[in-house]
């Protein structure tokens, strides 16, 4: 969006000079590449552990504000998937791109751009225990992106503002509920100003009446347009929001299409079979 | 009796002299173990492995051999023929050594008991591992670490107990020179053990409370 603002503003390419409209020219492609390349994309990611193999040539790929959700049961290698994607667990082959942009998961200094770039949540929220809800959001500002005590603390705050906690931001994770507690991860992964979100499982560590409140918050997300990659058991909200399901088992993506393809009653897919076996265990 | 307690209240000055010299020895010894045994455990938990080899002999070393040995081998083959350092000097440094083999195991324990997933969400955000480690994962480990290192400290002290065979004039050495000067060996024995009893005990309660001050609120109580 950016981009084109820019380009509206300056003069048209045809009043300038040879050099100066093909730099122009170029600038618009890679504008219009970025928009034409997913956002995120994990190209035949495959990881054996021992002698198992954990994923099988996984594939996703996520347009910009897509959001995507993994299913499938216990062991399927949905978090191992996720943390493939941003070299958590290292896959064994596989590539990943970034807006286009190939990850060399080698160059730590990339991985680490990289990470900065795509956030993650994870299951049983890994909120830094020895931190204040505040120092949870703010450390990584100061320690990634330099920023001074002062600065951080004020963009930590209106992070937790944004998921309702600022009156929690003194207390620390011991002292917050399971709801609470995975509200100030996503707001320590919003404050790096992620372009993709990786969720692992958001709400499965939660007491029932404490989901809600984290569904919230990514429904709010989904809405204003962040990109996100979700393993969930949530149906119901996956049905509503996401754009496309893969349902994994056995390491790989066995089935994937549009929620209305593959949730339609008699449509006779695993993935519709699964999920009714989930409602009757709830 | 009254001639006992006389001596011994006579010589009081001179071995609370050798307290100093004993808690002089002790706290450098201790600083030295973890100055080194933090690093020791980091290695051995993250590092590669031609480093964690290097560390687990150094551990093996330290703790397969009898410190009595050790203080004889470092300072009669090492140090005093080649640096002419002191009994005392060279007590701290192998009382220091040995120590920094034990304080890595019990901070090598505390960091492995540090849930996986804190140093994972700290890469995640796009933290250096040497950020993680040190901001993340450390603090929370040498909280944990803390009871440990207070039975390190009460073995230590009394371990030091051993350095006047070098000559080091401590507790100890001036204990036993009253002793038999005075041929009051069950007296001075006696004081002795109130003497290390006493340090161990102000020792831990300070311990137990910079525990305390620095618990994390709403943590689960060690
Ligand atoms: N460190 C490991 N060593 C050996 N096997 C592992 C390891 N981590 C995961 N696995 C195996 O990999 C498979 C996939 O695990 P993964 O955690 O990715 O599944 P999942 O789909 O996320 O399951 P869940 O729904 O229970 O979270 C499982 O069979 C698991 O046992
Ligand atoms: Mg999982």
């Amino acid at each position: 969006m950016h981009n084109e603002n820019q380009f509206q503003a300056t003069d048209s390419p045809a009043e300038l000079a040879p050099a100066e409209a093909t730099a122009a020219k170029s600038l618009s492609e890679e504008a219009a590449a970025s928009r034409r390349d997913p956002a995120l994309a994990a190209v035949n990611i495959s990881k054996s552990i021992g002698s198992r193999l954990i994923l099988d040539n996984v594939s996703v790929s996520l347009a910009r504000g897509e959001l995507k959700v993994v299913i499938g049961p216990s062991g399927a290698g949905k978090s191992t998937f996720l943390q493939c994607i941003n070299g958590l667990i290292p896959p064994d082959t596989g590539q990943v791109f970034l807006e286009g942009q190939s990850l060399n998961m080698r160059n730590k200094h990339e991985l680490r751009l990289f990470r900065q770039q795509v956030g993650m949540i994870f299951q049983d929220f890994n909120l830094f225990d020895h931190l204040t809800a505040l120092d949870n959001v703010a450390i990584a500002l100061r320690k990634v992106r330099g920023m001074s005590r002062q600065d951080s603390e004020a963009r930590a705050m209106s992070e937790l503002e944004r998921v309702g906690l600022a009156n929690r931001a003194r207390l620390y994770p011991a002292e917050l509920s399971g709801g609470q507690t995975q509200r100030v991860a996503f707001a320590r992964a919003l404050a790096m100003d992620p372009k993709v979100l990786l969720l692992d499982e958001p709400t499965s560590a939660l007491d029932p009446e404490l989901v809600g409140e984290v569904l919230e918050v990514i429904r709010y997300l989904a809405k204003g347009g962040m990109t996100m990659l979700m393993a969930t058991h949530q149906m119901d909200f996956a049905r509503a929001l996401a754009h496309e399901i893969l349902f994994m088992e056995h390491g790989r993506v066995i089935e994937s299409g549009s929620p209305a393809e593959l949730l339609a009653a008699g449509s006779g897919t695993r993935t519709l079979d699964f999920c009714s076996r989930l409602d009757l265990e709830l | 009796m009254q001639e006992v307690i006389f001596t011994i209240y006579e010589s009081l000055p001179y071995i609370l002299g050798g307290c100093l010299v004993t808690l002089a020895c002790v706290s450098v010894a201790l600083l030295i173990g973890l100055t080194l045994g933090v690093p020791l455990a980091v290695g051995q938990v993250y590092g590669a492995a031609p480093l964690r080899f290097f560390i687990s002999t150094y551990v093996w070393f330290f703790r397969g051999c009898p410190l009595l040995v050790q203080l004889y081998i470092f300072f009669y083959g090492i140090f005093w023929p080649l640096f002419e350092l002191s009994a005392l000097a060279s007590s701290c440094i192998v009382l220091g050594l040995t120590s920094a083999a034990y304080q890595s195991q019990i901070f090598r324990g505390a960091i492995e008991a540090i849930p996986q997933g804190q140093l994972k969400a700290a890469r995640a955000l796009g933290l250096r591992d040497s950020n993680g480690i040190g901001f993340i994962v450390l603090p929370q480990a040498m909280r944990l670490a803390i009871p440990g290192w207070s039975n390190e400290f009460s073995i230590l002290l009394k371990d030091s107990a051993l350095i006047y065979l070098l000559g080091a004039s401590d507790t100890m050495a001036r204990i036993h020179q009253m002793a038999t000067t005075t041929n009051m060996h069950f007296a001075f024995s006696l004081l002795a053990g109130v003497i290390y009893f006493v340090i161990t005990l102000v020792g831990l309660k300070l311990l137990r409370g910079l525990e305390q001050k620095i618990h994390i609120p709403g943590y689960q109580k060690a």
